[in-house]
């Protein structure tokens, strides 16, 4: 380690200011920070610094979907075998058919985001943030498997660009960057996001790969025919069509208790999430027109993205609500609103994206109101001391 | 009876190196006083080097309020006038003769004497800047009338003194002291303890409201008290200051001189023996840590490690401090340090598996353990911020110098030490407290 730690020492003075490839510093700068955390010492404040950083804090994040990320990869697997009329559980044949599938994704997804990171951090000055560590994983983890690896990229780099970079880099975003990217792709080219033929990598013909919310979506667009979800158990173990990470609650509720416990996530977002989309789907069964509207809310919980959803993309900590209750505000309409959408718009079948990103927008609002209450009752003691005096 | 106050919110840093409770008479050979520990004050010199002062001599005064003015502790030769960038005098050091003399400052009850008199007497002998006020943290104007005195009696932050330990025999001085400060203001003179002082000498003294607090740091901090107590007010002031200072202000009126006597903790994970020391204000730290610190690179702090101010090993104990703290520099690299399981790093957040060990003490040192970055985790800060304030958002406003929104977001009630477990805890590593310090110094640029 020490032949490696002088050789950095070595070439350091290459690409600081003046030097060779000065005009390589933030990518110098960002390898050697990856090996080692730097030597930089307290001059102002506080002596002493607590030894969480921005990149444990990531690392963390991402070793949450690790889990989501395992399941996906054997379901692709399975969902593949299902197709072609077998159904082989075994672990390592479904688990290698999906690695070769997601694996070039996660690599795509990477060397896109991260290439454009380096990009602007260079032509900026500053220290390449870790924001994308995330973003570069969560990414592929909502792509139906069957996306070429073409869209991934562009859509990467337009998220990087357009979601973060244009606002000011990580933490000055408004909107979640890899719902930015699936947004893209969605609008761009609908056709590769939705339907009932990119849920399976390798489709055969001998079943639909309709994702169970493609199937009720249909049961109210089609007349006349009948909405029939699979097994709530199952859709919970996640041996269902789906986007590549989204399909296991039970990866994903494992995922949220390593954040909650780490205390990386807000567990005020995630439980308000769930409560709003409960509270939507108990009004829709009081209202009841279709066999839609008259779901268990419970299955609405585990279908589709809405746990994905609920624990990795709506407690983004940049994008979402940053004062306690405007969480519990945030998150409630963020159920309340992916429900809704779900139900009743027959253009997406999926409503937790639209309302994750709809709510990245409000967030500051709803922020602003909870802080004037705080301003308000300062403002009143304030009063009531001036007509005293 | 006492009022109690449960601080729910904030954080206790377990690190090595308490002070054990063993008082080392040492003797003073030179002590200093240091213009920068005092905000908004601008020296104008009285003395030159070389000059002879006696106890009680006036060494500078404020050129913006003549009226307070800084004496010498000790009596002797003044050795140096240390002056940094722009000749702004940094150290004025006094070299303690070994026959001490004193201004005779006349000895008096405070309780027969009128409010004029006392502020007179606490002003000439130097005593006055011990007394500092919320807004702003500066030394407190002697026209106002402030709304109430808090002393808070106990310090939570890392490795603190124990107060009711230091003052335990001095129970008259402490009385006179706060008889005196009764005349001070028209409203109530509050004395703040921790639960654990619940039977220490601060809770025998008359004349005060008693609080008692419980709770994690910064329970201390006498923000959070005033806070719980009665939040202060757009118009308000509220002046505070520490038991040592209650003691000086007793010892003035009851000996007629300026009682310089300090009791200063030696403590952190450097130091081979962590103990208590009896010098007086200023003194400089050698003679404690001599052949008493560990080997290696070291950092020395007056103060505690959140909060207080980096000196050398030649420097002096601050004005308003009681603890000198040592800890290990930490300007070394680690390996894949972000990838490690961190059975040795202390941490707010549950990512290190140190998570698992609770009770352990910890050694730390001065690295940043990261680099800067924006601002991206929130709800953290106010999980260890127990004042009724939004911290993040009020450094924001700073940051972009909005004076109407640093207002309505409260920055008269805080002072910067109330953000260095925000500084501690932040995962992007943003330098708070200078921030929070910039605001203050801002905000009086525009009310004056």
């Amino acid at each position: 380690m020490k032949a490696l730690r002088n050789f950095i020492d070595k070439i350091k003075p290459q690409f600081e200011k003046g030097g060779k490839f000065a005009k390589l510093q933030s990518t110098f700068e960002a390898f050697e920070t990856f090996l080692y955390v730097p030597n930089r010492v307290t001059s102002l404040g506080s002596h002493i610094r607590d030894a969480n950083d921005t990149k444990r804090t990531m690392i963390i994040v991402v070793l949450a979907m690790v889990p989501a990320m395992l399941f996906g990869m054997w379901n692709i697997g399975y969902q593949n075998n299902l197709s072609i009329g077998i159904a082989d559980i075994n672990l390592w044949p479904n688990f290698w058919d999906g690695f070769l599938v997601l694996f070039p994704l996660i690599v795509v997804a990477y060397v896109a985001g991260l290439g454009t990171e380096f990009v602007f951090a260079q032509i900026r000055g500053h220290e390449v943030a870790e924001g994308f560590l995330v973003s570069g994983i969560l990414i592929p983890l909502i792509m139906p498997p069957d996306v070429p690896l073409w869209m991934v990229a562009v859509s990467t780099i337009f998220a990087v660009i357009f979601g973060k970079e244009v606002f000011g880099g990580t933490g000055m975003n408004i909107l979640n960057p890899a719902l930015t990217a699936r947004a893209f792709l969605f609008f761009a080219y609908p056709k590769h996001m939705s339907g009932d033929k990119v849920w399976i990598a390798e489709q055969g013909d001998a079943v639909s790969g309709a994702t169970p919310l493609g199937d009720a979506l249909s049961s109210t667009t089609i007349p006349g025919s009948s909405l029939t979800l699979p097994d709530t158990m199952d859709m919970f173990y996640g041996f269902m069509p789906g986007s590549i990470g989204e399909t296991s609650t039970l990866a994903i509720l494992i995922g949220a208790l390593v954040l909650i416990g780490s205390g990386m996530a807000s567990w005020r977002i995630m439980l308000s999430v769930f409560a709003g989309g409960l509270a939507m789907g108990y009004i829709f069964n009081l209202a009841g027109n279709t066999a839609y509207m008259q779901i268990s809310p419970w299955d609405h919980m585990v279908m589709g993205g809405f746990a994905f959803g609920a624990v990795f993309m709506a407690t983004d900590p940049v994008t979402a609500s940053q004062t306690m209750k405007g969480k519990y505000i945030y998150g409630f309409l963020i159920g309340f609103f992916a429900i809704m959408v779900r139900v009743f718009n027959p253009a997406y079948p999926e409503g937790m994206m639209l309302a994750i990103l709809l709510m990245n927008v409000f967030a500051p609002l709803i922020d602003h109101y909870v802080i004037q209450a705080n301003v308000k009752r300062r403002k009143k003691r304030w009063a009531v001391v001036e007509s005293a005096a | 009876m006492s009022n109690i106050f449960k601080i729910r919110k904030g954080l206790d840093i377990k690190l090595l190196g308490e002070a054990e409770k063993t008082i080392k008479e040492i003797p003073t050979k030179v002590c200093a006083i240091k213009p920068p520990d005092f905000h908004g004050v601008f020296p104008k010199l009285l003395v030159q080097e070389g000059d002879e002062v006696k106890a009680g001599t006036p060494l500078f005064f404020n050129k913006y309020r003549d009226n307070i003015i800084f004496t010498s502790p000790v009596s002797g030769k003044v050795r140096e006038i240390r002056r940094g960038a722009k000749r702004v005098v940094l150290e004025v050091s006094v070299e303690a003769a070994p026959e001490q003399e004193f201004v005779d400052f006349g000895i008096a009850d405070p309780n027969s004497l009128d409010r004029a008199a006392v502020v007179e007497k606490m002003l000439k002998s130097g005593v006055w800047p011990i007394l500092r006020q919320r807004p702003y943290s500066i030394i407190a104007n002697p026209d106002d009338d402030p709304k109430a005195i808090m002393i808070s009696a106990f310090d939570s932050a890392p490795l603190a003194p124990g107060f009711a330990f230091i003052a335990k025999e001095e129970e008259k001085a402490l009385q006179a002291g706060i008889d005196a400060l009764k005349k001070l203001t028209s409203g109530k003179v509050h004395m703040n303890i921790s639960e654990k002082q619940s039977t220490s000498v601060f809770s025998k003294v008359t004349g005060v409201e008693l609080n008692t607090f419980s709770g994690p740091h910064p329970a201390g901090n006498v923000s959070t008290q005033i806070n719980r107590i009665s939040p202060l007010n757009k118009g308000e002031t509220v002046w505070y200051l520490r038991p040592q200072d209650v003691l000086s202000i007793g010892r003035l009126f009851l000996g007629g001189k300026l009682d310089p006597s300090r009791i200063i903790a030696l403590t952190g994970s450097e130091v081979g023996k962590p103990q208590y020391y009896k010098t007086v204000l200023g003194a400089a730290i050698d003679e404690m840590i001599n052949g008493n610190i560990k080997d290696g690179k070291n950092r020395y702090i007056s103060g505690n490690v959140l909060t207080g101010t980096k000196i050398e090993k030649t420097g002096f104990v601050g004005f308003y401090d009681s603890q000198v703290s040592v800890i290990p520099e930490g300007d070394h690299y680690e390996f894949l340090g972000w990838g490690m399981p961190g059975l040795k790093k202390f941490s707010f957040y549950y990512t290190f598996f140190s998570w698992m060990t609770p009770r352990k003490k910890y050694r730390l040192d001065t690295n940043y353990n990261g680099g800067e970055r924006a601002f991206i985790l929130t709800g953290k800060f106010e999980q260890v911020f127990p004042l009724d304030i939004y911290p993040m958002q009020l450094v924001k406003s700073i940051m972009i110098e909005d004076i109407d929104a640093m207002e309505n977001l409260g920055i008269y009630e805080v002072d910067e030490e109330d953000f260095a477990l925000c500084e501690f805890i932040s995962t992007s590593k943003i330098n708070l407290q200078k921030t929070v310090r910039d605001g203050i110094d801002l905000m009086i640029k525009e009310m004056n």
